[in-house]
């Protein structure tokens, strides 16, 4: 039977193991959606910003490890999907979007919603396809998906003409592999880099590892948790990198970097080996590059060559998926127990107690998310928007799953709290889904209270509301002479009605002793939540080490040794 | 025959599909690499095109920019021959001012270069010459005083010198390739200059 472009894509679609598309349609992408209403294999979910559709499948693909999908319409349906698509491309995280485009004969011509989004995407996107012609759609769609979910993962964008959606119909082909002789995603590492690697640990008195996103990326954590326990090394894991490891796992020494654990970041300074698992040594990671592990040789293993000698330059690099190589490390490597560092690491945790949250008769942010760990078992994923609830939410919940933070890490994009987190939950309905949000970030993307509530995404929003943009006005306060300018939002909506507005329940929550309950009453509720949780204004994020400096000027909460409680 | 030892000569292999060269020229913008000279046609397989890209850079650069540029989908394949013995030639063309009294002044100078002169107008002459970039450099000095009314250089093409056991440019690439995937170290400092201190 000859099928339409638009049905060719729906099967495309489906041959790919698609169930979920997020998006909204326009003119230009209708005959897909025309298509699309005949297969109910293929759920659509109508969001309110196209932005939204690109996070929830940044979301739903973290959340499942399988590829998220999106659709957009021409112009600005399009455009309104680069926020995501940077970011998913900062994380690596594998989406697939598809966007109408206007007819053949009217691009160039500067017609109603045109936009040369292929163009716009180019930096970020791993690849993107303008198929011109019927019969390159499925072609297209199957090596977008190839593309997107192999090597270092990343999203993928197609662009279609409407008149290749709607017009000549041909014969469905679904093609057997992928032609791409310029693409080929490393495998096995080399032997001699894994034997190199094996021998700097087998050397090593001061071994760390630094787990990164591509732990999680390759499915790598029971090799990692093995490589770790065999040689007793301490892990740390970047933001991206948490849930590689159970947080309480006796070798976890937390995150590191900017507004991680002093002791990850001290452990860091003092090993005379960093083994980085799927990291890049981002700067918010490193700090001032050249005080980065300023005793230590570095293995460097990544999917992705260009990252090799790009911030850092590797003593030994280990090239390949990350899974194989921890398979081939892991035989090469001794029995080892480090007892003197494990124990120094130790040390460090108990001299530098960076979780250590405050006696306060205010309501702390960081209370929250302690409670949230303690109540949940740290068995939710958390979603976050980005900012000082991030950190927090980095810093104080006790994670015990892979992929259980999902956060903006590489981009930053406040506003992805709302939209991922939905996508995380109509990937995984059997898990509870926390979303962590600044009111700046929620104020983003809250239109989308409206998806959550149509479609009963059962999401738990939990805003840390502190009346501002709570981490710029930190760096205000540090550095800009406490020039609070343009950071404090004096006219904030009331989150609770607004949440009753979209029929959605709300619960204020401004008292210490009222945390618990709410959270309780928020999961007990079934369908959508929003708890404002009304905290204290000026609280800082500790520690920090500040943009461009080393650990040696990080700065720890002044009280930390005063009485309180340890979290996470 | 590389005379300014910041400058690389990469080869890519690209398939022929639309917009690779913007993806290679927006590659270039936004990692910040300098392209001295570019030079784009047709190889000898079907549906490829072999580009010769000069960069100005150091190390770091070059080395960063062929692992960038292998990524692209649509780069087949990218050899630095830098360092290989390698044929290299530019052509220019060049319209200098001519009067009857220098004419033949000119024409021995094109002479000597082994230049062609292919029109001459009745105040101007056209100048084709072929060669590396430093004697493309010299008669262009040369011709100067005469007054040049235009210049149009095609930029540098390069191929690896053939060798008993038939490699081609890509193949030296290939290996270099392959070391450079493998991320052998570049000498100099540990860690990387530039490194972003900003919000
Ligand atoms: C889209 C976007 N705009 C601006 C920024 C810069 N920025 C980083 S953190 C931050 C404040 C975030 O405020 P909020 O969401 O309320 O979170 P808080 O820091 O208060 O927890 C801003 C404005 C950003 N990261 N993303």
């Amino acid at each position: 039977m000859e099928l339409t472009g638009a049905q060719i894509v729906c099967e495309s679609l489906l041959q790919e193991g698609v169930d979920t598309i997020f998006g909204l349609p326009g003119g230009a992408v209708l005959p897909f959606y025309g298509a699309l209403s005949a297969y109910p294999g293929l759920r659509h979910i109508l969001v309110r910003h196209e932005q939204a559709a690109a996070m929830a499948a940044d979301g739903y693909s973290r959340a499942t490890g399988k590829v998220g999908v999106c659709s957009a319409t021409s112009g600005p349906g399009a455009t309104n999907l680069v926020t995501g698509l940077a970011s998913a491309q900062m994380d690596s995280v594998p989406i697939v979007c598809i966007t109408g485009q206007v007819p053949r004969a009217a691009i160039g011509r500067d017609a109603f919603q045109e936009t040369d989004i292929t163009g716009i995407t180019l930096p970020v996107t791993k690849h993107n396809y303008l198929v011109m012609d019927v019969r390159d759609i499925a072609p297209a769609i199957k090596e977008a998906f190839y593309i997107a979910r192999t090597g270092r993962p990343g999203p993928v964008l197609i662009d279609i003409p409407k008149d290749v959606l709607a017009g000549e119909k041909i014969e469905f082909v679904w093609p057997d592999e992928v032609d791409l002789p310029g693409y080929t995603p490393p495998g096995a590492p080399e032997p001699q880099q894994v034997a190199a690697a094996a021998s700097l640990i087998n050397e090593a008195q001061r071994p760390i590892i630094m787990a990164g996103h591509g732990v999680l990326i390759s499915r790598a954590w029971d090799e990692l948790r093995q490589l770790a326990e065999k040689a007793q090394i301490p892990v740390i894991t970047t933001l991206l990198g948490i849930g590689a490891l159970p947080t309480d796992h006796v070798l976890n020494l937390g995150m590191p970097g900017m507004h991680g654990m002093a002791y990850a970041s001290l452990a860091i300074d003092r090993a005379d080996l960093v083994v980085s698992l799927g990291a890049r040594f981002d700067d918010r990671v490193t700090g001032r590059i050249a005080d980065f592990a300023p005793n230590a040789k570095i293995i460097h293993c990544d999917v992705d060559p260009s990252e090799f000698n790009k911030n850092v330059i590797a003593d030994v690099p280990v090239l390949g998926d990350l899974k194989l190589s921890l398979r081939a490390l892991i035989p090469m490597v001794n029995s080892n127990v480090h007892l003197d560092w494990v124990q120094e690491t130790d040390r460090l945790r108990n001299e530098h107690p960076s979780l250590f949250i405050r006696k306060s008769d205010e309501l702390l942010p960081q209370q929250v998310l302690k409670e949230l760990s303690d109540i949940t078992g740290g068995d939710s994923i958390i979603v976050t928007g980005v900012g000082q609830h991030q950190m927090w939410a980095a810093q104080h919940y006790g994670y015990r799953e892979p992929n259980s933070l999902i956060t903006s890490g590489g981009s930053g994009a406040m506003g992805f709290e709302v939209p991922a987190a939905l996508g995380a939950k109509v990937g995984r309905p059997d898990k509870t889904v926390w979303s962590i949000a600044g009111d700046g970030g929620f104020q983003m993307t809250l239109c989308d209270l409206a998806t959550a509530a149509e479609n009963n995404i059962d999401v738990k929003y939990a805003i840390l509301n502190n009346g501002s943009l709570g981490m710029v006005r930190q760096w205000q306060d540090f550095f800009y002479e406490k020039d609070f300018f343009a950071t404090i939002y004096s006219g904030n909506p009331d989150f609770v009605k607004l949440a009753e507005a979209y029929g959605i329940r709300g619960i204020r929550v401004t008292r210490q002793d009222e945390v618990a309950g709410a959270i309780e009453e928020a999961m007990e509720t079934p369908g959508p939540v929003v708890v404002d949780f009304v905290v204290k204004e000026d609280e800082f994020v500790f520690p920090m080490i500040p943009a461009g400096e080393s650990v040696n000027e990080m700065l720890e909460e002044p009280n930390s040794q005063g009485v309180g409680v340890e979290s996470a | 025959m590389n005379q300014h030892s910041d400058q690389h000569t990469i080869i890519a292999l690209v398939q022929d599909r639309p917009g690779v060269l913007t993806r290679l020229a927006s590659l270039f913008r936004r990692r910040g690499f300098n392209i001295a000279s570019l030079a784009v046609g047709a190889s000898e397989q079907k549906g490829l095109s072999r580009l010769t890209f000069v960069v100005t850079g150091d190390q770091y650069t070059v080395e960063q920019a062929t692992r960038q540029l292998d990524k692209l989908v649509d780069v087949v394949k990218v050899s630095n021959i830098t360092s290989e013995d390698v044929v290299a030639r530019e052509l220019a063309l060049i319209k200098v001012r001519a009067t009857p009294s220098n004419r033949s002044e000119i024409l021995e100078m094109a002479n000597l270069f082994r230049a062609k002169v292919v029109d001459v107008g009745t105040r101007s002459l056209v100048i084709e010459t072929t060669g590396e970039e430093d004697k493309i450099d010299a008669l262009y000095d040369l011709l100067r005083p005469f007054g040049i009314l235009e210049l149009m250089r095609t930029g540098r093409v390069a191929m690896v010198r053939g060798k008993t056991d038939g490699r081609v440019s890509d193949d030296v690439g290939a290996e270099f390739d392959q070391a450079s995937r493998n991320g052998f170290a570049v000498a100099g400092a540990r860690f990387q200059p530039g490194h972003y201190e900003g919000v």
